[in-house]
């Protein structure tokens, strides 16, 4: 098998990372990824030296390197390119894109080249739909991607730039907030009263301090705030099992893995309201009674990485972090930022946590639920970027002003990300109840045909229920709202989604590992033309075994796209089944079953083997 | 600490505080159909095929903490269409060929197959992995095509053994159980661990070496009995 010979001064960098990080295994994924970043790939060896030096054993190691995809088994290029496979993307142009970086690179997309300069993948969504075709070059971004742009990156690139120097000349002079938004458009369309108007300073932490912790959790609790990531659960209640617990340890965890495919909301705010997001997270700390904190960033957002750092050094200067925070004896809380390394289950609470600890990012048993039992068996609160910030503002105006906005059981205002065929794709801060119609006319999707709102976990609707509310009680949402027009391929756009699916499923439990991959290939085949009309029953009854039996809401969604479609859209299906012919299955091809007989047997056809007499 | 009573299937049973479900349904001899769960090692609740319907929710019964009062449905036509699907799913995902395999009649894939009455082939497709297969050790062969991921070995080896031969690697479809080393022989495992002893794995990708067909198909384990048996038997007594 295969021994990479690693030399005694690598081992001993690599133990170095290792001290870096005490030695610690629940900082494997920071270890790992000092290491990809340096190395640029983790041989065997090198995962025995981290062992090593952590207390663990190698497959252990092993195991969370082939879990991440950013992390590489296999040498990587020095600029690691990595393109932005999504479906909006697609429609965008990536074809065209990727095309020009293979013809420009000389490799395919998936190979290294042979001097070690360049690698060229895919990968899902990394949040930027409202600009697309996008790609990261290492840890910069780029966006708006067009063929001509390609050609000239790779030059600049060819010629000794490193990608920062694509962004600007004066990179490394500018402060990282520039540097964020000259690499990324925030798209703010319309700014809100709650997050994206003006707001003043830790007002909303002043007040706080000044109640008592459960006040600020009856505030929490009476002004209707429900999670922002997708699943709607009541904040305050959230906040009040954690505070009730008897451990003397507890962890505020903010959830910035925003991953749905069409979600890029709390990426403006991290770029934007980063103060924001921290004082919610400290009025979190004061509540529920925790000193540490952690804010796991997704690795797709590692361009925000500086800029967090920044606000995070700020705060502590100002004694807004670390101990006796604005002047309170006793009222200590800081934050550690944790670099995720591309999975999209760690936006999954209880997989987030896992991934905070250093291990694959597999959702945890439930219960016992995190906010008794969480980060390394403490009471954590885990809350998504725009429910800390929301927090923040509450405790600053009041519960009643953001109970008033919005609709009965879905209070306040909420950031909606618009991609794909509209006029104005971006950020809307709205206040529950719009219809998706009214939010289409915003955006200047007139062109609508499908909407899929809360990505492909959520639900595609057609044009007759354009009139359907964005509420927590009708179409909820993480924020996803992606626009498709009458010339896009619902099929296409499924398959896709089923894909990506398959691609992230974490594989611990039987249903999603393995159902997904048969929910693809059936879906495939409709768009094959080769279904017969008992499939359709098939996808149904799939479906529901795999939603009722898996382990995570992955599993508990991932039919979706499939599901909504059948309901929604279902002439699409029945223009592709074929009743079967001749009694024989159309999947049947009795050419290639027998293809790989005919080799053994050296009986070739003249006319099923292309390659005859070659 | 007070026992309390909650129903399966109509039967009223009793547990203790901190048991789950099947614990307490195992002490009262009634079979929950589990592969991922093997008594003594660490619940998971991986495999899915333990699914019961408690209070109206579906859940895994091995790590499902019982509850008094709660209402558990368990052999229902509805549970095991879903425990069918998710024993298909797993056959299909490996290469499972029973009449050349040697752990036949002794397999709890197999066995649980049989006992849900799965007699014809599923509208699943073969997905027919081709891992290598792993016979660097001198004692002990490694054929994961035939693995359905419960990690019965992983923890076997981890917690009763203290070694840590195994452990999962991969994602999603393609993760799978891997060596502590280059392979298996470049671990520490031998033929003498509990991980490798013949009740850990339940199908045949731990493989012991020279000691295939030692009981004749027709004299197996489940050649006599249901798989589950011997917890179902526990009530007759």
């Amino acid at each position: 098998m295969e021994q990479h010979p690693q030399s005694a001064s690598d081992q001993g960098q690599i133990a170095l990372i290792c001290a870096r990080h005490d030695n610690d295994p629940h900082r494997m994924l920071d270890i790992l990824r000092d290491v990809q970043d340096q190395f640029r790939w983790i041989s065997r060896a090198t995962m025995q030296t981290v062992a090593d030096q952590t207390g663990l054993t190698q497959v252990a190691v092993e195991g969370v390197v082939s879990f991440y995809a950013f992390l590489s088994q296999e040498p990587k290029g020095r600029i690691t390119i990595r393109l932005c496979d999504d479906i909006i993307d697609r429609f965008a142009g990536m074809p065209k894109v990727a095309e020009a970086f293979e013809a420009a690179l000389d490799i395919a997309v998936g190979q290294t080249s042979a001097n070690g300069a360049f690698s060229l993948e895919y990968t899902p969504c990394i949040g930027l739909c409202d600009q697309a075709p996008a790609a990261m070059i290492n840890d910069v971004v780029l966006t708006a991607l067009t063929p001509e742009k390609v050609r000239d990156v790779v030059a600049q690139l060819k010629d000794g730039k490193r990608p920062e120097d694509l962004i600007s000349d004066q990179f490394d002079d500018l402060p990282p907030h520039a540097r964020a938004t000259q690499m990324v458009e925030n798209n703010i369309k319309h700014a809100g009263a709650v997050l994206l108007g003006p707001v003043p300073d830790n007002a909303g932490l002043r007040k706080a301090l000044e109640l008592a912790p459960a006040r600020i959790i009856d505030q929490i609790e009476a002004s209707g705030l429900r999670g922002c990531g997708g699943a709607g659960f009541t904040t305050g209640r959230k906040w009040r099992f954690a505070a009730d617990t008897a451990d003397d340890r507890r962890f505020i965890i903010c959830n910035a893995d925003e991953g749905e495919p069409g979600t890029f909301k709390d990426r403006v705010l991290l770029t934007e309201r980063p103060h924001l997001l921290m004082e919610g997270m400290t009025i979190a700390a004061h509540a529920v009674g925790a000193r540490e904190g952690i804010l796991y960033l997704r690795g797709e957002y590692v361009y925000l990485r500086e800029l967090l750092q920044e606000a995070l050094a700020a705060r502590r200067a100002d004694g807004l972090l670390g101990r006796n925070i604005m002047g309170i004896d006793g009222f200590d809380f800081d934050n550690r930022l944790q670099i995720g390394a591309g999975a999209y289950i760690c936006g999954e609470e209880g997989a987030l946590i896992s991934s905070c600890e250093g291990l694959p990012g597999e959702p945890k048993t439930r219960p016992p639920f995190p906010v008794t039992q969480g980060y390394l068996g403490h009471p954590t609160v885990v809350n998504n970027v725009e429910t800390f910030c929301h927090a923040a503002r509450i405790l600053d105006r009041g519960a009643q002003w953001f109970f008033d906005m919005g609709t009965k059981g879905s209070h306040g205002t909420k950031l909606f990300s618009v991609s794909g065929d509209c006029i104005n794709p971006g950020i809307y801060e709205l206040p529950y109840g719009l219809s998706v119609r009214e939010l289409l006319e915003m955006a200047g999707g007139k062109d609508a045909a499908a909407v899929l709102v809360g990505g492909p976990s959520g639900t595609m609707i057609a044009r007759d229920t354009f009139d359907r509310k964005l509420t927590f009680d009708d179409l909820a949402t993480g924020g996803a709202i992606v626009v498709f027009s009458s010339d896009r391929n619902i099929l296409e756009i499924v398959e896709y989604y089923m894909s990506f699916f398959v691609h992230e499923s974490c594989g611990y439990c039987t249903p999603c590992r393995i159902g997904n991959v048969f929910l693809q290939k059936a879906i495939a085949k409709f768009r094959q033309g080769l279904a017969n009309p008992t499939d359709i029953a098939y996808l149904r009854d799939l479906s529901a075994t795999i939603i009722e039996t898996s382990r995570c809401g992955l599993g508990m969604t991932s039919p979706n796209p499939i599901l909504s479609t059948l309901d929604n859209f279902p002439l699409v299906y029945s223009a592709m089944v074929k009743p079967p012919q001749d009694r024989l299955r159309a999947t049947f091809d009795i050419q290639s079953a027998i293809s790989d007989a005919r080799v053994l047997a050296k009986r070739r056809s003249t006319i099923y083997d292309k390659d005859f007499g070659k | 600490m007070t026992r309390f009573t909650f129903q399966i299937d109509g039967v009223e049973i009793t547990a203790e505080p901190g048991q789950t479900i099947m614990e307490a349904a195992d002490e009262a001899g009634i079979y929950i159909p589990r592969l991922c769960d093997h008594e003594g090692l660490r619940h998971q609740g991986g495999c899915r095929v333990c699914t019961v319907k408690a209070g109206g929710r579906s859940v895994a019964a091995c790590t499902q903490p019982a509850a008094p009062d709660l209402t558990v449905e368990n052999e229902t036509p509805h549970i095991n269409k879903l425990r069918r699907d998710l024993v298909g799913m797993l056959f299909n995902e490996g290469n499972h060929l029973c009449p050349i395999c040697e752990a036949s009649g002794n397999c709890e894939l197999q066995a649980m197959a049989y006992r849900l009455g799965m007699t014809e082939p599923t509208k699943f497709p073969y997905l027919e992995p081709c891992r290598p297969l792993d016979a660097s050790h001198p004692d002990i062969a490694l054929d994961t095509n035939r693995c359905i991921s419960c990690g019965r070995c992983v923890r076997a080896s981890q917690d009763v053994d203290g070694k840590g031969v195994f452990g999962y690697v991969g994602r999603g479809i393609h993760r799978h159980i891997g060596a502590n080393g280059a392979d298996l022989a470049d671990t520490g495992a031998a033929v003498t661990d509990f991980a490798i002893s013949a009740e850990v794995c339940p199908v045949g990708c731990i493989i012991r070496k020279r000691e295939g067909f030692t009981r004749p198909i027709g004299e197996r384990d489940y050649d006599q009995h249901l798989i589950g048996h011997e917890i179902e038997k526990k009530r007759d007594e």
